[in-house]
């Protein structure tokens, strides 16, 4: 079990929602970013491009690109000014050499 | 003659009342945003089904925040909205936008770029580990999703906002554990002379203060941050007080930031000359006392110009109303003109005061060690931007950029530039002013290589 | 030192790397750059360390680079992250197909061997090219390197083997007195050499023009894009071979991972204000093309464009070689945004040419005198 990394203070009667998080389900609320719906669930968000370690965003107002995930089909999303939604699928690892680069 | 059109980019508080302005005269203006509602950063509303009232979001700001938004609210059927939409480039008079995939260039006699900013960042030993946050971007977890970045969380930086943010998270029931400000007081002392033109700002400053001391939070001023601690996550946070002792406090999360920075790419794209702002040690895009840069048509308002604050940006948005109709050869009233100018002059008096209370720390930055990451995008560390600058032959950013990717990255720059200047200005013994500033590229922000066209407005 | 036996103009790839060779072969150098070496054509073009596809006439002097490229650590000290890792070209038509065919078996004359692959063959070994493509031409020995370092890697090299390296040296006025050139620098004063070799790109034409040597010389700015980083998987450079121009898009994968891409079409740039701009039509045009060769690159972000000023000739091919009026004078630009490549070969055969008074390496189709009888 990972730990949640964000902890919710209040606005907790909303809907729920839910996505698929590294093929995992977990729960989010409606209303939640994506990232906001990852890390209340789990610690990061994505791996570094360059061998430094995981990464769980930072600006969270679309300006620093730090919460770019892959969906589980080889798309590219931002997680802080997307909107999660339920059946969602995303990646906090780098996709398989079968998703990317997506064949023709 | 048809009317003139004018574009405002942004909708937060210099925007929105830009656009209200240019209402007011019979025009309708497009406003882009890249938010899906209006408001700004500061101002920025939370969704649709979230409950929390304007008090309990906004505090003391709430009055002000139900006005721009009900500003703008009624301005729903005067202006063509265009939200959830990316200015990504500009040449000549020609804005173009992306939204949804679908990609429009949209013409224009006037444009005003009301594009806020976003914190200013110093790098700091393991500033990259998951858990730490800017501080905007802690704040906007709070008001925004209603989460904290943390179950106990440092904030660390300098700032007013530093205060207010480990405030709002105290009352929301996160542990704070610890304010620590680079800025000694003294230096809020010294600025006092300028703060006083803003009373309200001031003695709010202070009740923040005196709330998180009632709590026991810790807070510390001129302290030396010396390392986010952890392996995988943050875990605490290393710092030395002035005494010259260092100290070592738990945490799980870091909420950093250093005073703003304003997004000016879409400026710098459009050509507008760029001045060095001494006070700050930054680049911004160099306008008149109303808003008008070195390029005719193109206009800047609130903190994208200028960081002076929300208040401040949206007299600034007006003026820069004013100014862009005059321009067109509209009749504006005078005396109104003159009333906004004077009141940006007082904003003016209070930023200076503020970059005197919470200086940008560049002797801390200069001095960061060499394996600390800078550049958060590509991996780059203030060692290999030293090496660049010497071994390679670098004199100023665009060439340090070119040769150890510095500022090359998805953010473009926007959170290691300020650093790495102060980096490379001391390595190579030069003004900060003279390494210059990285030159803005295309796009904005990241653009989808699926972006399709619409045919020209 | 304000005397050297060369006096080099010009601090792009061409320039830094004679400046080097010339080193090499033991002549004294002074290498002028109006502003820092390789930072104009040299630094932002694509990148590509192509042979296949240049005039069959360009092969000697392309080899002759190609061997420069694999040979950089050795010769200058790091290899400016050029990797061998081959490079397709991929066409849509019959026809096109039939052209590429026919380029393959003339260049096997020349010492570049290039294997045709079918569509099929395409599928298999580079899945995520577009179903347009029906066939392709490879070259195993060609890839691609980074045009930021390569220039500037060569001028410390240069300046390493005691050439002089003047920065922010901008040549106001060239003329011969007696035997020596009198090279004339904004607030440096004088410099003098019986030599003088013009490697000033795109402001190459005023230069030859002050000596009597006009020539149809225009400039355009690549338009080029990188993406974000991406799990590095894709080793060829690979471009569209197509007589339509809107349809010639490229792109390669470096190995941090970023895809990099151009073509399609070119941008205005200016050898007045020195600067070339990415017109954001063209931007999205390019999308259109780079959709239609790897669909998959719709899924990703590009995060960056830029330009810069590259010179082209009226018919397509450089200016090189020794001035056909004044002795001791040299030339190398013009290189139509095709220079990279042949970059360091153009150093390496201009030395030669300076040193010995001739070059092994046949460059006779682009001496300037070409241009003579339309002066």
């Amino acid at each position: 079990m990972q730990t949640a990394r964000f902890k919710r203070v209040s606005e907790q009667d909303r809907n729920p929602i839910r996505l698929l998080i590294d093929g995992q389900v977990v729960k989010a609320l409606d209303g939640d970013s994506l990232l906001v719906a990852v890390l209340t669930s789990g610690p990061v968000l994505r791996q570094s491009e360059f061998g430094d370690g995981s990464r769980a965003g930072f600006c969270l107002m679309g300006a620093c690109q730090d919460c770019w995930m892959w969906t589980a089909d080889g798309q590219r999303i931002r997680a802080c000014t997307t909107p999660a939604r339920e059946g969602m699928s995303v990646l906090t690892q780098p996709p398989s050499e079968a998703l990317w680069p997506i064949p023709a | 003659m048809a009317d003139p059109r004018i574009i405002v980019v942004g909708a937060g508080p210099a925007g929105v009342r830009a656009a209200e302005c240019l209402v007011e005269a019979g025009l309708r203006p497009i406003v882009i945003d890249e938010a899906s509602f209006s408001g700004g950063q500061i101002y920025r509303r939370q969704p649709r089904n979230f409950t929390r009232s304007y008090e309990s979001l906004y505090g003391f700001d709430a009055a002000k925040a139900r006005a721009l938004h009900g500003a703008f609210d009624g301005l729903k059927d005067a202006v063509d909205y265009r939200p959830d939409t990316l200015a990504w480039n500009i040449a000549g008079n020609v804005l173009h936008t992306v939204s949804d995939g679908v990609a429009r260039a949209i013409e224009f006699d006037a444009a005003i770029l009301a594009t806020g900013a976003t914190d200013r960042l110093a790098p700091i030993k393991g500033w990259t580990l998951p858990g730490s946050y800017s501080l905007g971007g802690s704040q906007i977890a709070l008001k925004a999703q209603a989460c904290g970045i943390g179950a106990r969380v440092v904030f660390m930086g300098t700032g007013p906002l530093l205060y207010l943010v480990a405030y709002q998270y105290a009352k929301a029931g996160v542990e704070v554990a610890a304010v620590l400000d680079t800025s000694p007081l003294s230096a809020q002392a010294k600025a006092m002379a300028d703060l006083v033109v803003r009373p309200d700002f001031l003695a709010r400053g202070l009740y923040f203060r005196a709330q998180l001391m009632a709590r026991r939070v810790t807070v510390r001023n001129g302290i030396t941050p010396i390392e986010v601690i952890g392996q995988s996550s943050v875990e605490g946070v290393r710092y030395r007080t002035a005494d010259g002792r260092e100290h070592r406090i738990e945490c799980d999360a870091v909420a950093m930031g250093f005073h703003l920075r304003s997004e000016t790419q879409l400026a710098d794209l459009a050509g507008c000359p760029f001045v060095f702002d001494e006070a700050t040690g930054q680049w911004r895009p160099e306008k008149d006392g109303d808003g008008r840069t070195g390029r005719p048509g193109i206009y800047v308002a609130g903190d994208g110009a200028k960081v002076l604050g929300a208040d401040a940006a949206e007299t600034a948005g007006r003026l820069a109303a004013l100014a862009a109709m005059k321009d067109l050869g509209r009749s504006v009233e005078e005396a109104e003109m003159d009333r906004l100018r004077g009141k940006m002059r007082r904003f003016d008096r209070f930023r200076r005061g503020l970059a005197t209370a919470f200086p940008w720390p560049a002797g801390l930055v200069r001095q960061v060690e060499d394996d600390v990451i800078v550049c958060r995008c590509e991996v780059i560390t203030a060692g290999q931007i030293r090496e660049t600058a010497c071994a390679k032959g670098a004199p100023e950013m665009n060439r340090t950029k070119a040769l150890s990717r510095v500022g090359m990255g998805r953010c473009q720059g926007r959170f290691c530039g300020s650093a790495a200047a102060e980096i490379l200005a001391e390595v190579r013994g030069r003004d900060l002013s003279e390494v210059g500033r990285l030159r803005g590229q295309a796009p904005v922000k990241p653009l989808s290589v699926s972006t399709i066209v619409e045919k020209a407005e | 030192m304000r005397t050297a036996d060369v006096i080099i103009v010009g601090g792009g790839i061409m320039g830094a790397s004679a400046a080097f060779f010339l080193r090499q072969r033991g002549k004294s150098v002074i290498l002028l750059e109006r502003d820092l070496v390789g930072q104009k054509a040299s630094g932002t073009n694509f990148g590509n360390v192509r042979r296949q596809g240049r005039y069959l006439h360009q092969l000697p002097l392309a080899n002759r680079a190609r061997a420069i490229w694999g040979a950089l650590p050795e010769l200058i000290g790091e290899d400016c992250e050029f990797i061998a890792s081959g490079h397709l070209r991929v066409c849509y038509t019959r026809e096109q197909a039939d052209r590429l065919e026919a380029y393959a078996r003339d260049a096997r004359d020349y010492g570049l061997d290039l294997e045709m692959i079918s569509a099929n063959a395409l599928r298999d070994r580079f899945p995520y090219i577009g179903r347009e493509a029906i066939a392709g031409s490879y070259g195993p020995q060609d890839g691609h390197a980074n045009p930021r370092l390569t220039a500037p890697a060569f001028g410390r090299a240069a300046a390493r083997a005691g050439a002089l390296v003047e920065e922010n040296a901008e040549v106001l006025h060239i003329e011969k007195v007696g035997e020596d050139f009198r090279v004339e620098v904004r607030d440096r004063g004088i410099f003098r050499a019986p030599v003088v070799l013009i490697t000033a790109g795109a402001w190459g034409g005023k230069l030859s023009a002050a000596f009597g040597e006009p020539v149809p010389i225009s400039v355009h700015g690549p338009q080029m894009a990188v993406t974000e980083p991406l799990p590095y998987r894709i080793a060829p450079t690979i471009g569209v071979s197509t007589p339509h121009v809107h349809e010639t898009v490229y792109f390669r994968q470096v190995t941090r991972g970023n895809i990099v891409y151009g073509g399609s079409t070119r941008g205005p740039a200016s050898n007045e204000t020195n600067r070339a701009s990415v017109l954001p039509e063209n931007t999205l045009g390019q999308m259109e093309q780079m959709r239609r060769v790897m669909p998959g690159l719709a899924a990703v972000n590009i995060i960056r464009v830029w330009s810069g000023v590259e010179s082209y000739m009226a018919d397509d091919l450089p200016v090189m070689g020794p001035s056909g009026k004044v002795p001791g004078l040299y030339y190398a630009f013009g290189f139509c945004g095709a220079g990279f490549q042949i970059g360091p070969g153009v150093g390496d055969v201009m030395a030669e040419l300076i040193a010995t008074g001739a070059t092994s390496t046949p460059i006779e189709p682009y001496h300037i005198r070409r241009f003579a009888a339309q002066g």
